[in-house]
């Protein structure tokens, strides 16, 4: 039964999905508001498939907007002002889930919207588990991880190659710079407490396990500086105010290849994360029939390769990881060499914890 | 004679006039108050006009908005908008007892999540609950996927008994009335035209009244919401559910008498619907999550069952609802009490080093001659030209540890290299930061009231014999206190709500209350405990103005003249 009505549900939604492409293509609006990071990150976006669909379609113009740290909140003041600006939205993975559970997103089907990889692969197959909902386009794989100054790494000692090295105030004394959220720090602090990896979040769950976090990050809160935008991090180590820190790994590639700085990186528990595309709810049609077309664009096997000449991010089609150029697969979190002992952002546990964590986290740092 | 007649009565009428005790008239015979009212009340009528477009932009783009905030502080009508049967029924349910609700309760729960899925809800009311119980949101989301096997139950023993019951055309045949079946057949899908609008056959909703609500309601939701052809659409497995209610219910033995369309497939289905298996809803739910038969959600659906709630509030001032009342929250979740108090006093710190930094200034600026005091006047200026956060970071490069200012207490060697002076990511970092941008708010008014102090009164004072600080103190300073007033103000109010800075220089000790808020309002999602610190640090600042109102009087207040 539950076969049937997905096999229903999925032919009303092709039948529906062909149905706009008739449509599109007599009437596709040609213009296109895209909700971005900016910095490097969008430019990586303009260069890899934007520029390119530009020149394909001369007539569509595309309207930037640097808010994605703030889409959601944004996305929720517009649908309730009944007014909605953007039609394509770049958010990390967790907002696009509290995106899609608020009603803001789109739900989309992947074999429809998304192309099909280079190697024959359906497009479900090919992005993976690596859709985490039901209204998510993953672009890229980011990770956050740690970065140190090599030349205050103290003499006749290893540089760090362990996450638990931050927390070794007395082999590596000096600063540190987390990032001013309970997650990512909640499991670094279990791990390097003896917490058994596959069992952190098991932990982390109870009370206790938060407390015991907390004391461990309370062992190193004195030298802590704790950031809160990713380009904090970057000029903390380059002016030397810190001796490690965390932020994203692109970050620490422009500090490392573009400003020539005596950075290290350490990829030791580096947590991945995504970067994808939403679609808002409730799009006019020929704004829609735009969006799609180009996202099939934008997000198929080469573009996605195209775009890791551009930044350190790993596309998410594992059909596009074979074209990445090989210099820069060094600087790819997912490279094996880096990819050793990893995390993946644990969306399902913070949805559900996070404003109790949070709650008890800000208390700690308020004291 | 006549000469004297007519001054007669000239001297009659005046004496008449002088008795006359009435109210005085105006030209027209109205009594001259009224008429004066009357002009006054034009006046003010037409100077109203003149601001009416003002006031209608000033009330339509800042105080409905804020209104409008304010009301989220106590909004909370999602819960029982979202599962309006669920919270209907719980009212029965003791929540003192420890038991789990009744069995009717997971039955409404069933009917409300179902359509609640549908319509895309459940998930937002479990990020609502999920700021009250961690958990909220994933029960949600699991639940909206899990209840569709539940009425699935029901729905495979309808369509095996009979095929009849899996096409939605039949469904629409037996209860739509046959007006609305020849309207929607000759209806076309791109016509234009709207649909028509579902009409229930007669008798229907007395034999089957529960098939008959709930049908209206998935017609409204795929007419309205969906913007589909209803004819054609199959019915949700909820409407199996209440159906096989209807066949086995109170109404069960009026359906003999039915005899419209598809009579004899009611008839069979009412026959077998005895023998069907049944769903057990409380088991279904702990099938879902076992949550669902613990009392933790439940006292919280109940808690904030009502349209109104006072929860943000609690949790604003470190509290939190409790089967006994309100009551504070575990030590290591209170943050809010500490980030109030420390707002204040860091405000007020910084209102102080404003004034003493800017009461030199101001009398410097006052008693130049004009074309150094207006070059100087730029220089107070010229940080109101540059960006906020250019000016924030500027202060990261000059005082952190490797900064400018470090290196120069070093290079002197007031302090050693390896202490170093931590002057940023704290309370020093905010107020020195804060200090800096708010300073022109404190010069202006100081210096335009200053301006207005005669130079005179200074000399008359010295030649009296007064010493220096005697004629400051005793003759200057008082005049000079309005300004202080009024910049103080400024300075108070403007750095009680600021968060960009303390934000990039406070680090953890140096944040204010506006931080929350705004990470409340961006990033947790949780408009209405935004809403409600809002309330709060307006209330607070309307509170400090009263009381600067009694103690000095806010007509001593001056901006310059």
């Amino acid at each position: 039964m539950k076969f049937t009505t997905t096999l229903l549900a999925s032919s009303a939604i092709v039948g529906a999905g062909t149905l706009a492409l008739a449509d599109a293509h007599g009437n596709m609006a040609n213009e296109m508001t895209i909700v971005s990071w900016g910095g490097a990150y969008q430019n990586s976006q303009l260069k890899a498939y934007v520029e390119p669909y530009l020149e394909m379609h001369p007539e569509v113009s595309v309207i930037w907007d640097e808010s994605s740290n703030e889409a959601v909140a944004k996305l929720r003041a517009m649908n309730e002002a009944g007014n909605i600006t953007w039609d394509l939205v770049d958010v990390v993975a967790a907002d696009a889930i509290r995106l899609c559970d608020e009603g803001l997103a789109m739900e989309y089907d992947p074999e429809e919207l998304l192309a099909k990889g280079d190697d024959g692969s359906s497009a479900e197959d090919d992005f993976g588990d690596l859709i985490v909902s039901d209204c998510y386009i993953p672009q890229i794989v980011y990770s956050t991880t740690f970065g140190y100054r090599t030349d205050m790494v103290p003499d006749g000692v290893d540089a760090p190659d362990d996450i638990c090295d931050v927390f070794d105030l007395e082999t590596y004394p000096g600063k540190r710079a987390l990032e001013k959220r309970p997650i990512n720090n909640m499991e670094w602090a279990l791990l390097c407490d003896g917490v058994a990896k596959d069992e952190v979040y098991d932990v982390l769950a109870t009370p206790e396990g938060q407390e015991k976090a907390l004391a461990k990050l309370d062992t190193i809160k004195d030298s802590v500086i704790w950031w809160s935008a990713g380009a904090d991090t970057p000029q903390l180590l380059a002016d030397g105010e810190v001796f490690m820190g965390s932020t994203y790994n692109g970050r620490l590639y422009s500090v490392i290849e573009e400003q020539d700085q005596p950075v290290g990186m350490m990829w030791d528990a580096q947590v991945f994360d995504l970067d994808g595309w939403i679609i808002p709810a409730g799009l006019e049609d020929a704004k829609l029939a735009r969006v799609k077309d180009f996202i099939m664009f934008a997000t198929d096997t080469k573009r996605l390769a195209d775009q890791a000449n551009y930044i350190s991010y790993g596309p998410a089609r594992q059909s596009s990881a074979p074209l990445v150029p090989e210099d820069m697969k060094q600087h790819m979190p997912t490279d094996p060499a880096n990819a050793e002992n990893t995390f993946l952002y644990n969306y399902a546990f913070w949805a559900d914890y996070r404003d109790d964590i949070d709650a008890k986290f800000q208390s700690w740092l308020a004291q | 004679m006549s000469d004297v007649n007519n001054s007669t009565t000239a001297l009659e009428a005046e004496r008449a006039e002088k008795e006359y005790s009435g109210p005085m008239l105006a030209a027209d015979g109205t009594p001259l108050k009224r008429s004066l009212n009357k002009a006054l009340r034009r006046q003010k009528l037409s100077a109203l006009l003149l601001i009416a477009p003002l006031l209608i932009f000033v009330m339509v783009t800042f105080i409905a908005p804020i209104a409008d905030m304010l009301f989220r502080s106590v909004e909370n009508q999602i819960v029982s908008d979202t599962l309006p049967r669920t919270t209907t029924a719980l009212e029965d349910w003791d929540a003192e007892s420890g038991e789990i609700p009744q069995a009717s309760v997971y039955k409404a729960l069933y009917q409300d999540i179902f359509i609640a899925q549908e319509r895309k809800l459940h998930t937002r009311l479990g990020s609502r609950l999920n700021y009250e119980l961690t958990g909220a949101s994933s029960l949600f989301r699991k639940s909206g996927r899990g209840v569709d096997d539940i009425g699935e139950v029901y729905q495979d023993q309808f369509e095996n008994l009979n095929a009849f019951w899996k096409s939605g055309e039949n469904w629409n045949e037996v209860l739509g009335s046959d007006a609305w079946l020849s309207d929607i057949k000759g209806w076309k899908e791109n016509s234009g035209t709207p649909q028509p609008e579902f009409e229930m056959r007669d008798g229907i909703a007395e034999i089957f009244p529960q098939t008959a609500s709930y049908y209206t309601i998935f017609a409204d939701f795929v007419q309205n919401e969906d913007e589909d052809n209803l004819y054609e659409e199959d019915p949700w497995s909820l409407i199996y559910s209440v159906f096989y209610d209807d066949l086995t219910g109170d109404t069960a033995s009026s359906i003999a008498n039915y005899s419209g369309p598809g009579a004899a497939e009611i008839a069979e289905a009412a026959a077998a619907a005895s023998s069907f298996e049944t769903v057990e809803y409380k088991t279904a739910f702990a099938e879902i999550d076992k949550d669902w038969v613990a009392t933790p959600i439940w006292e919280t659906i109940r808690a904030y069952s009502p349209d109104f709630t006072n929860g943000y509030f609690l949790n604003s001032v470190d509290m939190q609802k409790s089967a006994d009342g309100p009551e504070f929250r575990p030590e290591n979740q209170r943050i809010y009490g500490t980030l109030f108090l420390r707002t204040l006093f860091m405000s007020m710190c910084i209102t102080l080093s404003c004034i003493l930094l800017g009461y030199p200034i101001g009398w410097i600026l006052a008693n130049l001659p004009a074309r150094t005091a207006n070059l100087l006047m730029i220089l107070v200026l010229l940080p109101f030209w540059t960006s906020l956060l250019v000016r924030t970071s500027a202060w990261k490069v000059m005082l952190q540890q490797q900064g400018v200012v470090n290196d120069t207490l070093v290079w002197l060697g007031v302090v050693a290299d390896d202490s170093r002076l931590a002057l940023i990511n704290n309370q020093t970092g905010t107020i020195i930061a804060m200090t800096h941008i708010l300073l022109p708010f404190m010069i202006l008014p100081l210096y335009s009231v200053m301006k207005t102090v005669p130079p005179s009164y200074l000399r008359a004072a010295k030649s009296l014999g007064a010493t220096n600080w005697t004629a400051f103190w005793r003759v200057y300073f008082p005049q000079s206190v309005p300004g202080i007033g009024a910049g103080s103000i400024l300075v108070f109010i403007l750095s009680i709500g600021y968060y960009i800075t303390p934000e990039i220089v406070g680090g953890t000790t140096g944040t204010f209350i506006s931080n929350r808020i705004a990470y409340h309002i961006s990033s947790s999602l949780n408009w209405g405990l935004a809403a409600a610190l809002g309330a709060i640090l307006l209330a607070v600042v309307l509170g400090l103005y009263y009381a600067y109102d009694k103690i000095v009087g806010i007509d001593n207040v001056k901006l310059g003249g």
